[in-house]
């Protein structure tokens, strides 16, 4: 079968705005969490989310252009960019035909429809913009990118809420796979800080409300955990058969081993209880890799900082690693970025393939209190990074609907 | 010019992304100053929020270039 390689990274965070600042970021252990000020967030439950820090959209895209963007297309431009540059893509040298766009997001653009539904909501004539569709659909992240650059081949979005780049991921690597395409930009991202956004999540319960101290909120596996911190960003990778990749001569940063996807079937938002959907995903992810349960050294998790989930999903990781569970690193990098819905495999894979890079677990921050639930033997890497010749890393995804994903990447050794 | 005309280049500048130095009476939207039909629905509308008007479509399509623009609402907005 073709082997499918990553090329290019590039990442737009909460904790950097670029690949650098990321895992300088991953590496501190930073935390990305801010008072909200998209909009006066003073009559929210939830007053801070993960925010970009000094991000200026016109550094990257003409005025004119930025205008016609939803800010999770702007997002999606900027971190693809970086990939492919990181990559060294040069359209000029490629077959664009056989180059494609898969680009996940969650939610699309919420901004630019609810400044539409607001302006309407108190006109007495109905005027839209003519540009609120193409800014809100959830697919231009893809448009955009292909448009960009003239890449021809298979261009899309895929759409499962948190686990969304997941899916693009397995879909991009399955079209390099099968012989389809050589070259993918795949990556996700999300731009859903808005009070729309706020107040939908909050409603559910699903976010921290530790106003007072909003830094520490995101404290996945901690006792005192309380719900998510909302993020927003972006992560692109270029995905590339091994053999494209070597004859340009392309860095190689890590291999794709596998990917699987299953479904919970179970509850709109709450994961099986025992982790079902979550367990049989990794397994499959793992079968499909060729990749043993005690090769395995990191596991980024899903790990939202959410009560009932950081539990499921540390059941279901036992379910598969049995008494190996103790050899392994886990994190939630969720506890520095926040959570980026369906940006969040984007990053949280370029987080696993840092690691293989540079030989370090990026920790689980904000840990103060230990929960009775949890086996205290797992290394969870609190705090702090830890040190480790990260070969094999796996990274989880789950989605409100029950969608799970997991993908398995592995240090290239030829 | 007029406060209309200024008003109507203000919008050009700030929807279409030009220099203010290019836009002329004569300018065409599509021709001169790399407006799509997008970009025109939307012009019109800016210029019906701003001048509190209503333009019905057949009095829109009329409208291509800056100085067309400006003699219709100069016709229809009391300064």
């Amino acid at each position: 079968m073709r082997r499918v390689v990553v090329t290019g990274l590039g990442a737009l965070t909460p904790i950097g705005n670029n690949l650098a600042a990321y895992l300088e970021g991953l590496q501190k252990g930073m935390s990305g969490a801010n008072r909200i000020t998209y909009f006066n967030p003073e009559n929210f439950k939830t007053q801070f989310a993960c925010e970009l820090k000094e991000f200026d959209a016109t550094e990257f895209i003409d005025r004119r252009e930025v205008r016609r963007l939803d800010r999770f297309s702007v997002y999606a431009m900027v971190a693809a960019d970086e990939a492919v540059k990181h990559a060294q893509l040069d359209p000029e040298q490629l077959d664009v035909e056989r180059v494609g766009v898969i680009w996940a997001s969650g939610i699309g653009g919420l901004r630019s429809l609810e400044e539409e539904i607001t302006y309407n909501a108190t006109s007495d004539q109905p005027r839209y913009n003519p540009f609120m569709i193409p800014k809100m659909i959830g697919n231009m992240g893809a448009g955009h990118i292909s448009m960009k650059y003239g890449f021809r081949g298979p261009s899309y979005g895929t759409v499962s809420a948190c686990a969304s780049t997941g899916h693009a991921l397995g879909a991009a690597a399955d079209d390099i796979r099968l012989g389809r395409t050589d070259v993918m930009v795949v990556g996700g991202s999300e731009a859903a800080v808005t009070e729309v956004g706020i107040g939908g999540f909050s409603a559910m319960k699903a976010l921290s409300t530790r106003n007072d101290d909003f830094a520490t909120a995101s404290r996945p596996y901690d006792a005192e955990r309380d719900g998510f911190v909302l993020g927003e960003g972006a992560g692109s990778f270029i995905l590339e058969e091994l053999e494209h990749a070597k004859a340009r001569g392309a860095t190689i940063y890590a291999e794709v081993m596998g990917y699987a996807a299953t479904s919970d079937a179970y509850h709109i938002t709450a994961p099986h209880p025992e982790g079902l959907g979550a367990s049989t995903c990794m397994r499959n992810a793992l079968n499909f890799s060729g990749i043993n349960i005690d090769e395995v050294d990191y596991i980024n998790t899903h790990g939202t900082s959410t009560p009932l989930g950081d539990i499921a999903e540390l059941k279901a990781i036992q379910q598969v690693f049995g008494d190996k569970i103790y050899n392994l690193n886990i994190s939630s990098t969720k506890s520095m970025t926040g959570h980026l819905l369906g940006a969040a495999g984007a990053i949280e894979a370029i987080a696993c393939i840092l690691a293989i890079q540079h030989n370090f677990v990026p920790p689980t921050i904000n840990h103060f209190n230990d929960d009775p639930e949890i086996d205290k033997r797992i290394n969870l890497t609190f705090n702090e990074a830890q040190e480790r010749d990260v070969k094999v890393a796996l990274t989880n995804t789950f989605g409100f609907g029950g969608h799970n994903s997991a993908a398995v990447f592995k240090r290239f050794e030829g | 010019m007029s406060n209309i005309a200024e008003k109507v280049k203000a919008i050009i500048v700030d929807k279409l992304g030009v220099d203010e130095s290019e836009i002329a009476l004569e300018s065409s939207f599509t021709n001169d100053l790399g407006a799509d039909s997008l970009d025109t629905v939307e012009l019109i509308m800016e210029f019906e929020k701003t001048f509190d008007i209503s333009i019905p479509d057949e009095q829109a399509e009329n409208i291509t270039t800056v100085g067309e623009a400006v003699s219709y609402l100069e016709s229809q907005v009391k300064e």
